[in-house]
């Protein structure tokens, strides 16, 4: 395939990298004990990259169980408690703090201009935090695991399983504070901070977007609080809040567990948004297209996401009327999401195009999302989600948003920002390879499992029909070049930080505060506060030329 | 494991058993086609912005003016396609919570790990749902552990099973055949397990097969004697609300809130009497929870429905 | 006490105005947090309360609603006393402020007395949910199990509440602390005197919601 690009610009390189937030102190006591959001943004992406491979290497080994219907690999209890582990870590330990915690703390105050965000030491706390309820979890893992899939379903979670629920709910809970400390930071920190001349509607989009998410962090994470500390409760005194044996409703439980875990999805969904929000305009060289709409869908998208979340209950035994109130709402927040989509096809439209690594992941993820997207139309669908509910539909469907989406977003994040970050270059080639390969391998992994889903095959199932088998062995087929594909960005950027060219201050020539200091920035980011004077993306002013 | 199914054989689309399946199916095909359009559009979009507009041939533009117009479209047109799916959806979901009046009653209770059956002519079974096609049936279901879930795909229908209370779905087959029955709500270590076969059989067989039933008995006079067993003759009729005709009639309670006896009803009565308390009559009842199993439950339950109007039970007779 | 002149600037703030802003911002969303925090709580005994009325009523005049109102006004005048150190702190005195402070403390300390005396009250009466919980009911409405579930919600919800008491008052001697050694701001009293009066705020809802079920 011929795509055309600029050369790449010949750099002299410089022997050693001038002063910068990584070089500022080598000792294990200026990482641990940092106060700077980018060393600490960097010790999140070494968490987080440890915990995606963990809940990567859980799918793995479950996926290759289900090639045979029998499921020959593992009995019953190790099945179930590798599919909760790959929820339960996916979920909590990578998805929601993924992008906020990484780009997000290294991003924020960069973008606004400026020198730290607004709770430098609560910052650190939330990644000692999130270290904790990751430990307490990991060791709930290995110490007999846990079997009760990442929703915690009551009775069987209070009354039933015989696993380490206690532990790992308890790891859930303190991690959840990492999410509040990051959301309560950011919200402070954008509303206050922002440079001279930083007008709301002149802020990044992924401002914007980490504002939003930030709201969801903070309003919807402490009633997970909440939740998790009644199930502890529940199981150890055994009173009956949740358990009709003793009283309880269950559905209690899910009402509480699913009015954090929507909105959660859109924590996990909407900072990928702001990173395709921030790629897509720099890659066609050319302001977003309705910049306002973006931005206000991103608020819109975290408000309407408190109001849905019984359209995961529509067969749990909630009335009729409420399953058709929340169906109502669900397609509400559809739209903000299909606008977004809209508006970034539209930015292409007489663009000047150039299909780097950031790029593909960006569209990717506009497909992907956007096939993904519509297929939570049929569960939002109250007649479709009698029928699918429960199944691999649902598997499909959220691993579109999750892996399609989010992880996509995550991946053109890093790849987008590394000059930034380590003011090194990563190889272009190995980069466009390894995101075709995990678009390959990702569709045919999740594709099969739509079918499978309306087939009837219901989900966290060890054995299945034979009948099953092929599209099965598809998935897993799948799975393993998604693996690969997932190794090799592992790869090429570590090698990228001792061998790779190194970057200017803006490599991409992009828009942004961000990209005026060296790369990496210094520690204190800008020696004096910039004021800002234009409207962003002034893509058509910016020369391409030979870059730094 | 249940009888294993004649036909395993690889599909793309699940078999249509049920009148309901139609529903589904249709408004599944719509959605389809949505998806399918607007997926292809944005894809076939992207790549011909990306290959119309590369760099090498398209130069750098001022950016176009905005468009309200465009963006209020594209807000407006999404909507009102979600809510003519919404419309349709919620319309076939209220299907799904209205049996028709005539439907037949079975009982299903669900626990760790297996399915068992009761038909009110009194046969029972482990694991399979045997029924006449052609006519509507009505499911109605308690666990007596966890939650979990009766599906049966070829149906297109699903519904939680909860322990402490009864959920039902109903649904007419259509197709004389036997399709998969899964639990669909994860319930501890054998939940894949939990599996069976929903077989749908031409009415005359069907009639035969209940024929066989070991017991002879059906559910009503199973809980006939259950309902004598448990004294419970001793006080309704006279200190407490007769029974004749109390199904699926309206209840005024005590705190003036009127309820509907539908099964719950009559099961919450036995279980828990004191949280509805009939107008006029003092909560003297004492509660049945713990002395009877599901299945017992369900056959007083159905003598109790047979109860017309018109039919008083029989006093006691003295040996 | 700080002075205007000499609140310490942190290093990515650019001034002490965007400083103290950012503080209090960053409580009054800290406040929100809790407020969702204990929404599930309420939830559930929303829920539960409107299932078993009867029980929730009988639970709840267990309670001693005398020492219940001994402790609101205990609380609400804690919550005069910290907005008058605050107010002290706003006109740098010092002293004032350190007196209003420890009354707060006072009270807080008195308020927590006083709940852990009922806390033993029920436990003697066995009313601890769990295997020890004990209760005949007088009416046939009324249902141990129900009663039980009334305290288990009572339990939870006054442990938190006093739970976030026991941070504030433990926040209030660091404030006392730090004036003596000359090292507190106006923000940080603020911020706190915002926090207890959050802390008050929820006891407003939960002394109602528990002690007076079935009261006219």
């Amino acid at each position: 395939m011929n795509v055309s690009t600029q050369p790449l610009p010949v750099v002299t390189e410089p022997r050693h990298a001038p002063p910068n937030y990584l070089n500022d102190g080598y000792s294990v006591r200026s990482w641990l004990l940092t106060l700077d959001h980018k060393r600490i943004a960097i010790l999140y992406m070494i968490s987080i990259t440890l915990f995606f491979f963990i809940g990567g290497a859980a799918a793995v080994l479950f996926r290759v169980h289900l090639l045979t219907p029998t499921g020959a690999l593992f009995d019953p209890g190790t099945y179930n408690k590798l599919f909760t582990i790959h929820g339960v870590v996916m979920v909590f330990f990578f998805l929601i703090p993924s992008i906020p915690a990484v780009m997000g703390n290294f991003l924020v105050p960069l973008m606004i201009g400026a020198k730290d965000l607004a709770f430098p030491r609560l910052n650190l706390a939330s990644w000692y935090v999130y270290m904790a309820g990751g430990t307490l979890t990991g060791y709930a893992a290995i110490a007999g695991g846990i079997d009760t899939g990442w929703t915690f379903y009551t009775p069987y979670s209070t009354m039933f399983s015989n696993t380490n629920v206690i532990a790992a709910a308890t790891g859930v809970f303190i991690t959840g504070f990492s999410s509040i400390l990051t959301g309560l930071n950011f919200i402070a920190t954008i509303h206050k901070m922002r440079a001279p001349g930083l007008t709301w509607f002149r802020l990044p989009l992924f401002i914007w977007a980490m504002y939003a998410t930030s709201v969801i962090m903070v309003l919807g994470t402490p009633v997970l609080a909440m939740t998790v500390s009644l199930l502890g409760i529940e199981r150890i005194f055994h009173v009956g809040i949740f358990d009709p044996a003793l009283g309880g409703d269950p559905l209690l439980f899910q009402h509480l567990f699913w009015f954090y875990s929507h909105p959660a999805v859109y924590i996990m969904i909407l900072p990928s948004m702001g990173v395709v929000s921030e790629i897509i305009p720099c890659f066609a060289r050319k302001r977003p297209f309705g910049y306002k709409f973006i931005a206000m869908a991103s608020v819109a998208i975290a408000m309407l996401g408190f109001f849905v979340w019984g359209h995961h209950m529509f067969v749990s035994g909630q009335s009729m009327y409420g399953g058709v109130v929340f169906s109502f709402l669900s397609f509400f927040v559809a739209i903000p999401s299909a606008v977004k989509v809209f508006n970034w096809t539209a930015t292409l439209h007489k663009g000047s195009i150039s299909l780097q690594t950031p790029m593909l992941y960006a569209l990717g993820f506009i497909g992907l999302f956007t096939f993904g997207g519509l297929t939570g139309l049929f569960l939002a669908c109250l007649g479709v989600d009698i029928h699918v509910t429960g199944t691999y539909f649902i598997v499909a469907h959220f691993h579109y948003i999750m892996v399609g989406g989010a992880v996509m977003g995550y991946l053109g994040a890093i790849h987008f920002w590394w000059p930034k970050m380590t003011g090194r270059v990563y190889s272009e080639f190995w980069g466009r390879i390894s995101a075709a390969i995990i678009f390959v391998g990702f569709n045919l992994t999740f594709f099969p499992q739509f079918i499978l889903g309306y087939l009837g095959m219901p989900r966290r199932y060890y054995a299945y029909p034979p009948e099953f088998q092929v599209l099965n062995v598809m998935s897993t087929a799948g799975a393993s070049i998604l693996g690969l594909g997932f190794l090799l960005p592992l790869i090429y950027l570590l090698w990228s930080l001792k061998y790779g060219k190194r970057a200017g201050p803006n490599y991409w020539k992009a828009t942004g505060l961000e990209w005026t200091t060296q790369s990496p920035p210094e520690t204190e980011n800008f020696e004096t506060t910039p004021e800002v004077v234009s409207e962003p993306y002034a893509y058509e002013f910016m020369e391409l030329g030979n870059a730094d | 494991m249940g009888i294993l199914l004649a036909a395993g054989h690889f599909q793309l689309f699940p078999d249509q058993a049920s009148l309901f399946a139609n529903d589904v199916d249709g408004l599944f095909f719509f959605l389809l086609t949505i998806t399918a359009f607007f997926s292809i559009l944005i894809a076939g979009l992207i790549v011909f912005f990306s290959v119309k507009y590369r760099r090498s041939v398209s130069p750098v533009r001022p950016p176009p003016p905005e468009k309200m117009w465009l963006e209020l479209t594209w807000t407006i047109l999404p909507l009102c396609i979600c809510m003519v799916i919404f419309v349709w959806g919620a319309r076939v979901f209220a299907l799904a919570f209205h049996p028709p009046a005539d439907a037949l009653d079975i009982y299903v209770v669900g626990k760790q790990w297996m399915w068992k059956v009761q038909h009110p002519q009194g046969r029972r079974e482990i694991n399979e749902l045997h029924i006449p096609a052609g006519r509507p049936v009505r499911l109605i279901m308690t666990s007596q552990d966890v939650i979990h879930d009766f599906f049966v795909p070829a149906f297109r229908v699903k519904q939680d099973v909860l322990p402490g209370r009864y959920t039902s779905e109903w649904f007419q087959a259509t197709e004389p055949g036997e399709y998969h029955l899964f639990c669909a709500q994860y319930c501890g270590l054998s939940h894949a397990d939990m599996i069976g076969t929903a077989v749908v059989m031409e009415p005359s067989k069907y009639a035969a097969w209940l024929a066989e039933s070991p017991s002879g008995k059906s559910m009503t006079e199973t809980g006939e004697a259950l309902y004598r067993q448990f004294g419970c003759n001793a006080c309704h009729g006279t200190k407490a609300p007769s029974l004749a005709g109390l199904f699926d009639s309206n209840v005024v309670l005590q705190n003036g809130q009127t309820v509907r006896a539908d099964e719950s009803y009559l099961r919450e009565s036995i279980l828990a009497p004191r949280a509805k308390i009939v107008s006029g009559y003092q909560t003297i009842m004492p509660t049945y929870k713990g002395q009877m199993s599901e299945e017992q439950l369900a056959q007083i339950i159905e003598y109790i429905k047979s109860l017309r109007a018109f039919r008083e039970p029989e006093p006691e007779k003295k040996q | 006490m700080q002075t205007e002149h000499t609140d310490i600037l942190e290093v990515q703030f650019e001034d002490v105005e965007q400083q103290r802003s950012t503080s209090a911002l960053g409580m009054w969303i800290f406040l929100c947090t809790e407020i969702m925090f204990f929404g599930g709580l309420f939830l559930a005994y929303c829920e539960y309360r409107h299932l078993h009325p009867e029980s929730f009523a009988a639970a709840s005049s267990r309670l001693d609603w005398m020492l219940g109102s001994i402790n609101t006004a205990i609380l609400l005048t804690s919550s005069l006393t910290a907005a008058l150190a605050v107010r002290a702190a706003t006109l740098r005195s010092a002293g004032t402020m350190r007196f209003f402070l420890g009354a707060t403390i006072v009270l807080g300390v008195a308020f927590l007395t006083i709940k852990g005396f009922e806390y033993h009250t029920d436990y003697q009466e066995g009313l601890i949910p769990g295997a020890s919980f004990t209760y005949s009911a007088s009416q046939p409405a009324v249902q141990p199990r129900e009663v039980e579930m009334f305290f288990m919600l009572y339990f939870i919800m006054t442990g938190v509440h006093a739970f976030h008491m026991i941070v504030g008052i433990v926040a209030f001697f660091i404030l006392i602390s730090k004036s003596l050694r000359n090292t507190l701001t106006v923000q940080t009293v603020e911020n706190t005197g915002l926090y207890w009066h959050f802390v008050d705020v929820l006891w407003i809802f939960l002394f109602p919601l528990l002690y007076l079920v079935g009261h006219h």
